[in-house]
C-alpha cells in the first residue's frame, strides 16, 4: 500500500487499529520516493535507515507518534543534511542541532525523513532556482510547482509524504500550495521559532505546516507554534487549541474582499473559482463586505528591497571559512569572492547584489528606509481592514501554475506573480491557502487556491473559515 | 548601478557574461522599484520589525545547550588540532 497516500489523521487511525507500524509507513513512503521522484524531483535525499531508528524508539500515545513529516531543506534536522538547494551547502554540512520546529516535532512524536526541494536559499517563486534538480507540478509535469517550497508542495500533492513543513518569505508556503492542491498556512510573525532555519529575510521569514487538509494543518501548527528562549523574535504568547476551533464554524463572520486583489492581471478563470469558495462561505452564514488595501501595487518593491537586503547579510556567512564549499584563493578577499561566486546560483547572486547596492552609502535613505516606511502603510492597511472584517479573502495567485522556463529569462515578471502573497510577510500576519477547484489547460487539471488572511495571531480563523471551504 | 563595484561589496567575483547580464536585470528592477518614489511618506515611521517586540532579555546565566564540538568540525572544510584550519591570511 502507499502509506504516503495517507494524511496525519488516517495515518493515525491506522496506528490505533494496529494496521500499521511507523516501519511500515517509512517504508513504504521511501519506495513510492523511489519509484517515482526520479521525474518529479520534490525531495533532495532521504535517510530511511535513519530514520527506521528513531522509529525504533516512537511513543504512539503521543499527537503525532510515528508519524513521517518531510522537510524543507533549510530546517536543520540534527545528522541530517542541511543544503537549502545550494551547491554551497550541499553534501558539505550535516546540522548539528534541530531547529526549534523539527525538535517539537520530535517531542511530539513525529519523525522528521526527507529533506525537500526548494528555490535555492528560498529566494524563488518556482523552485526552478533550486542548485540540485528540478521539481515538477503533480499535475502536469511541464508546469511548475510554485515555490520556494516546491518540493514539499509536490511530494504531499503526489503522495510521496503524509505531510510536510516549508517555509513563507513573500509567499513560499501559500503560493506552492495553490499551483500543487494542497493546503498552506504562514503563520503570524513570530507565532513559530525561526532557529534553526537557513535565515533569508529575518524579519519575513515563518515556517509552516503543508498538509493534504485543513485538519492536519492545524494539527501541524499545534505542535510547532509556540515560545522559544532561542529566538528573540518569537512570541510569548499562549499557543490555542487550533484543531478545536476547525469545528466553531464562521456563521456571524466578515470577509474582507480587497478590490485591488480582483482588479486587472487577475486570470477570470482563477477569479470565477475563488468566487464560487467565497459563495460557500456566504453559504455556511458568513457575511462578505468589499474593502480597500490601497497600497498593494506597491508590495513587490517594498518587499524586493526589504528582503534581499535582510539577505545578504543574512548569507554573508557562506564564507567558505567555517562550512560549507572552500574555494582556496590567494589572499582572503579572492578566497571569499571565489567561493561565493562557485556556491551560489544567479538568482542569489543578483538579490545579494541588489540587497547591499540598497543598503550602501548613498542609496540606504533612498531604498532601504523609503521601504520600511512604505512598509508602514502596508501593516497599516492591514490594521485598518483588521477593525471591520474578521478574515480577508482573495486569489493566492493571478494565474494557475506557468510552464517551466516561461518567467525565468524575466526575474521581475516572475517577482510580480508574488502580488498577492507579499503583503503579508510585510504586515507580519497570517494566511493559508486552501483548495478551492481547477482550471483546464493544455488538457490537464491544474489547481487554485483560496487565500484568507488573519490579523495577528489570527490562525483560528483562517482555519476555521478555510475548513468551511474545504467541507462545504 | 556600478554592478561590478557592488559585487565587491559584497564578496562576489562576476564574469563579464555575469556582470552584463545582471546588470540589466537589476537595472529593469529597479525600474520598477523606483515606483515608490510616487509615495508620500513624510512623518511615517519605518517598520523593522513585523512585530513590535523590544529589548527581549534572558538573565546573564549559562546553559548547557552547546553543540557538539566533533558534529561541528565534521562540517569544516579543513581541520587541525581541534580547530577549524584556514589558509594564512595575517602576515
Amino acid at each position: 500500500m502507499n502509506t504516503a497516500a495517507l494524511d496525519i489523521a488516517t495515518l493515525r487511525e491506522a496506528y490505533d487499529a494496529g494496521d500499521l507500524t511507523p516501519a511500515d509507513a517509512l517504508t513504504g513512503i521511501a519506495r513510492e520516493i523511489e519509484n517515482r521522484d526520479g521525474e518529479l524531483g520534490s525531495y533532495l535525499s532521504h535517510d530511511l535507515e535513519l530514520a527506521l531508528e528513531e522509529a525504533r524508539d516512537v511513543d504512539l500515545s503521543l499527537p503525532l507518534g510515528g508519524v513521517p513529516i518531510a522537510i524543507k531543506d533549510l530546517i536543520s534536522a540534527r545528522g541530517q543534511p542541511c543544503g537549502c538547494a545550494s551547491q554551497i551547502l550541499t553534501g558539505k554540512y550535516i546540522a548539528p542541532y534541530d531547529a526549534t520546529v523539527v525538535r517539537r516535532l520530535r517531542e511530539a512524536g513525529a519523525i522528521p525523513f526527507g529533506r525537500t526541494n526548494m528555490d535555492e536559499f528560498a529566494m524563488g517563486s518556482s523552485t526552478e532556482n533550486s542548485g540540485i534538480r528540478p521539481c515538477r507540478n503533480p499535475h502536469d509535469p511541464d508546469r511548475i510547482p510554485g515555490g520556494s517550497s516546491g518540493g514539499s508542495a509536490a511530494a504531499v500533492a503526489a503522495d510521496l509524504a503524509v505531510a510536510a513543513l516549508g517555509t513563507d518569505t513573500g509567499g513560499s508556503i501559500r503560493q506552492p500550495a495553490s499551483h500543487c492542491g494542497i493546503v498552506g498556512l504562514k503563520p503570524t510573525y513570530g507565532r513559530v521559532s525561526r532557529y534553526g532555519l537557513v535565515a533569508f529575510a529575518s524579519s519575513l521569514d515563518q515556517a509552516g505546516p503543508m498538509t493534504k487538509s485543513v485538519a492536519d494543518a492545524a494539527r501541524l501548527l499545534q505542535v510547532i507554534a509556540g515560545p522559544c528562549q532561542f529566538d528573540s523574535t518569537c512570541l510569548d504568547e499562549p499557543v490555542p487549541d487550533y484543531v478545536a476551533a476547525l469545528e466553531d464554524g464562521i456563521d456571524g463572520m466578515t470577509i474582507g474582499l480587497p478590490r485591488e486583489y480582483f482588479a486587472d492581471g487577475l486570470d477570470s478563470r482563477v477569479r470565477e473559482r475563488v468566487e464560487a469558495a467565497i459563495e460557500k462561505l456566504e453559504g455556511q452564514g458568513a457575511k462578505t463586505v468589499e474593502i480597500t488595501l490601497p497600497h498593494l501595487d506597491y508590495a513587490v518593491a517594498t518587499y524586493y528591497i526589504i528582503a534581499t537586503a535582510e539577505a545578504s547579510a543574512n548569507l554573508a556567512r557562506f564564507d567558505g571559512v567555517r562550512y560549507g564549499l572552500r574555494e582556496e584563493a590567494g589572499d582572503l578577499i579572492s578566497h571569499y569572492e571565489k567561493t561565493r561566486a562557485a556556491g551560489f546560483g544567479d538568482e542569489v547572486k543578483r538579490r545579494i547584489i541588489l540587497g547591499t547596492y540598497v543598503l550602501s552609502s548613498g542609496y540606504y535613505d533612498a531604498y532601504y528606509l523609503r521601504a520600511q516606511k512604505v512598509r508602514t502603510l502596508i501593516r497599516d492597511d492591514f490594521r485598518k481592514a483588521f477593525e471591520t472584517v474578521d478574515v480577508i479573502a482573495s486569489p493566492v495567485c493571478p494565474t494557475p501554475a506557468f510552464r517551466i522556463g516561461e518567467k525565468s529569462s524575466d526575474p521581475l515578471e516572475m517577482y510580480l506573480a508574488d502580488i498577492y502573497t507579499i503583503s503579508a510577510n510585510l504586515a507580519g500576519i497570517c494566511g493559508i491557502s486552501v483548495p478551492c477547484g481547477t482550471v483546464e489547460e493544455g488538457g490537464k487539471t491544474l489547481p487554485t487556491g483560496l487565500q484568507l488572511i488573519g490579523k495577528d495571531l489570527g490562525e483560528p480563523d483562517i482555519l476555521r473559515a478555510a475548513y468551511a471551504v474545504e467541507q462545504g | 548601478m556600478d554592478v561590478r563595484k557592488v559585487a565587491h561589496l559584497a564578496r562576489l567575483s562576476l564574469t563579464e557574461e555575469e556582470a552584463e547580464r545582471y546588470g540589466s536585470q537589476l537595472e529593469h528592477i529597479l525600474e520598477h522599484i523606483e515606483k515608490l518614489d510616487e509615495l508620500d511618506i513624510e512623518g511615517i515611521e519605518p517598520t523593522a520589525h513585523a512585530m513590535p517586540l523590544h529589548d527581549v532579555m534572558r538573565d546573564d546565566v549559562a546553559h548547557d545547550a552547546c553543540l557538539d564540538q566533533e558534529e561541528v568540525l565534521g562540517n569544516a572544510p579543513a581541520q587541525a588540532h581541534d580547530q577549524i584550519r584556514m589558509p594564512k591570511v595575517v602576515d
